[in-house]
């Protein structure tokens, strides 16, 4: 055989495939946001039940809706619903229905090395240092935020997404709520125009680029902190006026009295709630036409709906409100 | 019965297909014919399905499209400024570091160097030239880009700040660092074609300088390199395609700003960049039809300088390149 | 200071630059190499080579099948490339005529030039789209459409180099054309066009952009060739972005694998080929 290599490895790939010939294999693509959750879940449920892998693949939301509307994968992921726009896509062929999955946080998460002590921020002032307002980190306004605290002179470098995000949607949608100069200009959206920063892909680049570069800010998903020693991240001033650590806890604060979805829990009034978070949905076509598939999803949905709820807080996410898994299990039947 | 044709290449006379699938020979000739063209059709597919694809922003746009700094998915504006400004730059950084030092050391290789170890250097560069471009870009991300933040950029901005190029915020990725990294990646084609260049310079050329009395550099300076420059300049082109069209290791550390800036440690964009980027999740048919677009631009730059390179390399080749000033 | 003895001075630090610059340009292959080599060896182990990734977040696991995701691609693109790169190279060399010839030389060359990205969109719109999937599929594509210019070159260069007079022996013995090339001019080339394969075949393991958007990613073995799959070159550029150390120690180590594996191939393909008949470079 003129190259051995090759039957090697074609004899490695048949062996494989034969291996995994059995398995249900399932697609899906969307949020970086939950990754951590769904990776775990998906992990967990394939260990259970060894005939259904799911195979997630965390590109963004934006990339999610996409792939959903193309058929291109079995399933979504979104930290955000579809626009209008989106849902009237003539390519889309089967409507998606919601299901909310977990609950979560957004940080602003910084690098400075020499400063110790957290920092806090309003509302007002980040939508300040991502409109390029504010551009050194000793400014008067983090400071009179920070009394006591050694800012250095340094330029902030500011991280934002590069690709289209339900992170950034919601932190958008956050900014827009508490600074009129924020709404006017970029907006809310899943990939605004950044007046200033440097763009990663996903939630995992963002973080990265944190990591790797002193001075700079930008806004992640609470776990990617706590899986990653020595990351900083400040607290944020919320609607009653208190400075709240994200957390477990203040997240579910947040979605006090949350009963429909899709909704909004961005500074949610609630005295200890954090005011940057979210629900994440997994987005189920309407109709899934291979029964077996079907299936598969469909015990998938009803696992993560009740057991895979408890593995949310070590994570750093929050489990649903009851009603609201209520109201899911209820319309897990729509599936059809 | 075929007449036996000798045909070492390049000039064989073909028989009409029409008249003869009887024999081997002209089945052989069928077939690798078929495999032949079959390259023809693809790339010409390619370029077709890259221009039908860009449909929709080609109509909205136009050729305006080509020099429109705004590139804003959520508002459906489209512009491949930015985009072909990083591409370029970053271009022009690596040949303007790359081509001094690749010269310089293809011209020692050819001219200076014992024989064996002019052999083994050149063997272990074009080596350079067959590491992956993800792995530049792996070792760009936790070595370049702290050297460059912490030590290079902030001496540049001492020195040099006072021009636009070099003032302004430096956290170590950006143009200058994608720069940096593409001349690296061009080292080896530059100093491996310049140095088949000036070795095939006729040895009496230089030995007519060395009669004359010039010393070494000078005889090389002023006969031996002009006499190959035009396989030089095709090294060059043939570096500037390659660098144009590079995609992982500057995405690794380009920044991915979409406005254009003047300084150098500023963070930008590069046509490739962009749609590794961007590609799998553009939302709609505007944006994905502008990023193919895209791909169309950097393909027509690749080819006119593949070509020049193409050209020069050959006219090198077949007339034995220019006269000695 | 007179003329000549500044004209010598101007030698002396001009021929000192030029070593200069050599020195410069080989240290950055070492230092590249080195500290590859230094990262990846600390970094890599027996899980790295044999598990699967572990969920996002969570130390330890590896990319087996990330590497076996990269052959089986790297295997469907030698299984389009190659056969049609060596048969179109012996079209050129021993059939053409001058001006299908140029164009089919040319369009090769354009082929070679188009950036790996735009051949991953091309592979998009041609594979992924019609099927409405992501796959092994679309990324074996896309790197046979790396392959056939590469393969189709050499191997044409190679049968030019085949002497003349191994040829008109043959001929000379009433040998048809088929049965020249057959027996005679490829057997005599081989050597060189072999090389040619290896080293194209070493060039796609590599690349990452075509695959971003043709093969995906995978979490888990792959299922078939109409499923998105796992590559080593992605897998590094994912992880190298990642915040996670234990994501950079993975990809330092699956650097080191795809590093030793072209520079081994590549190796040894000139070995190969400084054995054969004298080729020419390039």
């Amino acid at each position: 055989m003129k190259n051995p290599s090759k039957l090697a490895a074609a004899a490695m790939a048949a062996l494989s495939f034969a291996g995994a010939a059995a398995a249900q294999s399932i697609n899906a693509a969307g949020a970086t946001f939950p990754e951590f959750i769904y990776k775990k879940w998906f992990s967990d449920y394939k260990n259970a039940h060894p005939g259904v892998e799911i195979n997630y693949q965390a590109i963004g939301s934006g990339g999610g809706i996409k792939q959903l509307t193309q058929g291109t994968v079995d399933f979504g992921a979104s930290d955000r619903p579809l626009t209008d726009a989106e849902m009237a896509d003539p390519a889309l062929k089967i409507k998606p229905i919601y299901f909310p999955t977990v609950l979560g946080g957004i940080v602003p998460a910084y690098n400075l090395p020499d400063v110790k002590t957290q920092l806090l921020f309003t509302g007002d002032v980040l939508a300040g240092i991502f409109l390029g307002k504010i551009n050194k980190w000793n400014d008067p306004r983090i400071a009179a935020l920070n009394k006591g605290v050694k800012l250095p002179a340094d330029d902030i470098a500011v991280v934002h997404r590069s690709d289209g995000s339900g992170t950034t949607f919601v932190f958008t949608e956050y900014l827009a709520k508490v600074s009129p100069e924020w709404k006017a200009g970029p907006g809310v959206n899943q990939s605004p125009k950044w007046p200033t920063g440097m763009g990663q892909a996903q939630n995992e680049g963002v973080a990265g680029a944190i990591k790797q570069t002193p001075g700079s800010i930008g806004y992640v998903e609470l776990t990617f902190i706590l899986t990653n020693k020595g990351m900083q991240y400040g607290q944020v001033k919320n609607a009653a006026g208190s400075f709240i650590n994200a957390s477990v806890e203040s997240v579910t604060a947040a979605a006090a009295g949350l009963t429909t979805f899709p909704a909004s829990i961005t500074n949610a009034p609630g005295p200890k709630a954090y005011p940057i978070s979210t629900m994440t949905y997994l987005l189920i076509p309407s109709t899934i036409p291979d029964a077996k598939k079907r299936e598969a999803v469909k015990g998938f949905l009803a696992w993560a709906l009740k057991d895979g709820q408890k593995l949310a807080p070590p994570l750093g996410y929050a489990p649903l409100p009851k009603e609201v898994v209520a109201a899911e299990l209820k319309q897990l039947p729509q599936v059809k | 019965m075929s007449a036996p044709a000798i045909t070492s290449g390049g000039t064989g006379r073909t028989k009409s297909l029409l008249s003869s699938l009887r024999g081997g020979d002209a089945v052989a000739h069928l077939v690798a014919l078929v495999f032949a063209s079959s390259v023809l059709l693809v790339t010409l597919f390619l370029v077709f399905e890259l221009w039908i694809h860009c449909a929709p922003s080609r109509a909205k746009f136009g050729l305006s499209f080509l020099f429109t700094r705004d590139w804003d998915p959520a508002n459906g504006q489209f512009g491949a400024l930015p985009f072909v400004y990083g591409t370029v730059l970053t271009s022009v950084i690596a040949l303007i570091i790359s081509v001094p030092l690749g010269v310089g050391a293809a011209i020692f290789l050819a001219e200076l160097a014992p024989h064996r170890l002019s052999e083994w250097c050149t063997f272990l560069i074009e080596l350079l030239a067959a590491v992956p471009s993800v792995i530049y870009g792996l070792i760009a991300v936790f070595t370049l880009i702290p050297l460059m933040r912490q030590y290079i950029e902030p001496f540049l901005k001492r020195v040099l700040g006072f021009i636009p190029f070099f003032s302004g915020p430096a956290f170590g990725d950006g143009y200058l660092t994608a720069g940096v990294i593409l001349a690296i990646m061009t080292f080896p084609f530059i100093i491996s074609i310049s140095r088949e260049a000036l070795l095939e310079v006729p040895r009496d050329q230089r030995e007519a300088a060395l009669a004359l009395g010039s010393t070494h550099w000078e005889s090389t300076i002023q006969v031996v390199v002009p006499y190959a420059r035009l396989g030089i300049f095709g090294s060059i082109f043939l570096g500037l395609a390659r660098a144009l069209g590079e995609t992982m290791a500057v995405t690794m550390v380009i920044g991915n700003d979409t406005t254009i800036h003047t300084s150098l440690f500023a963070r930008g964009y590069t046509i490739a960049s962009v749609i590794a980027n961007e590609f799998a999740e553009a939302s709609d048919d505007l944006h994905l039809s502008s990023l193919i677009e895209l791909g169309l631009v950097l393909f027509l730059i690749t080819i006119v300088i593949n070509a020049l390179a193409r050209l020069l390399i050959v006219v090198t080749a077949g007339r034995g390149t220019g006269r000695a000033t | 200071m007179n003329r000549l003895a500044y004209r010598k001075l101007v030698n002396k630090i001009m021929l000192t630059l030029t070593g200069v610059c050599t020195v410069l340009t080989v240290s950055v292959l070492f230092i590249v190499l080195g500290y590859l080599v230094f990262n990846g060896a600390t970094s890599i182990d027996w899980a790295f080579l044999t598990q699967l990734p572990k969920p996002t977040g969570e130390t330890g696991g590896g990319m087996a099948n990330a590497i076996v995701g990269s052959a089986t691609m790297v295997a469907i693109a030698a299984l389009i490339g190659l056969p049609v790169g060596f048969l179109g190279g012996i079209y050129l060399a021993e059939f053409s005529g001058k001006t299908f010839g140029f164009l089919v030389r040319y369009m090769a060359d354009l082929l070679n030039g188009v950036p790996s990205i735009v051949i991953g969109i091309f592979a998009w719109t041609v594979i992924v789209v019609p099927m409405h999937t992501f796959s092994a599929l679309a990324g074996g594509f896309a790197l046979s459409l790396m392959l056939i210019p590469i393969t189709m070159r050499s191997t044409e260069q190679f049968l030019l180099n085949v002497p003349r007079s191994l040829r008109e022996g043959a001929l000379a013995l009433g040998a048809p054309q088929w049965k020249v090339i057959g027996t005679v001019a490829v057997p005599a080339a081989m050597r060189g066009i072999l090389t040619g394969m290896i080293l194209g075949i070493a060039r796609v393991a590599g690349e990452s952009a075509p695959l971003l958007f043709t093969a995906l990613n995978n979490e888990f073995w792959p299922t078939g060739l109409r499923q998105p799959t796992a590559a080593l070159p992605v897998m590094i550029y994912k992880h190298a972005m990642a915040p996670f150390d234990d994501y950079h120690r993975q990809a330092w180590a699956a650097g080191l694998v795809l590093l030793a594996m072209v520079l081994i191939t590549n190796v040894t393909a000139r070995f190969i080929a400084s054995r054969g008949i004298a080729v020419q470079k390039g």
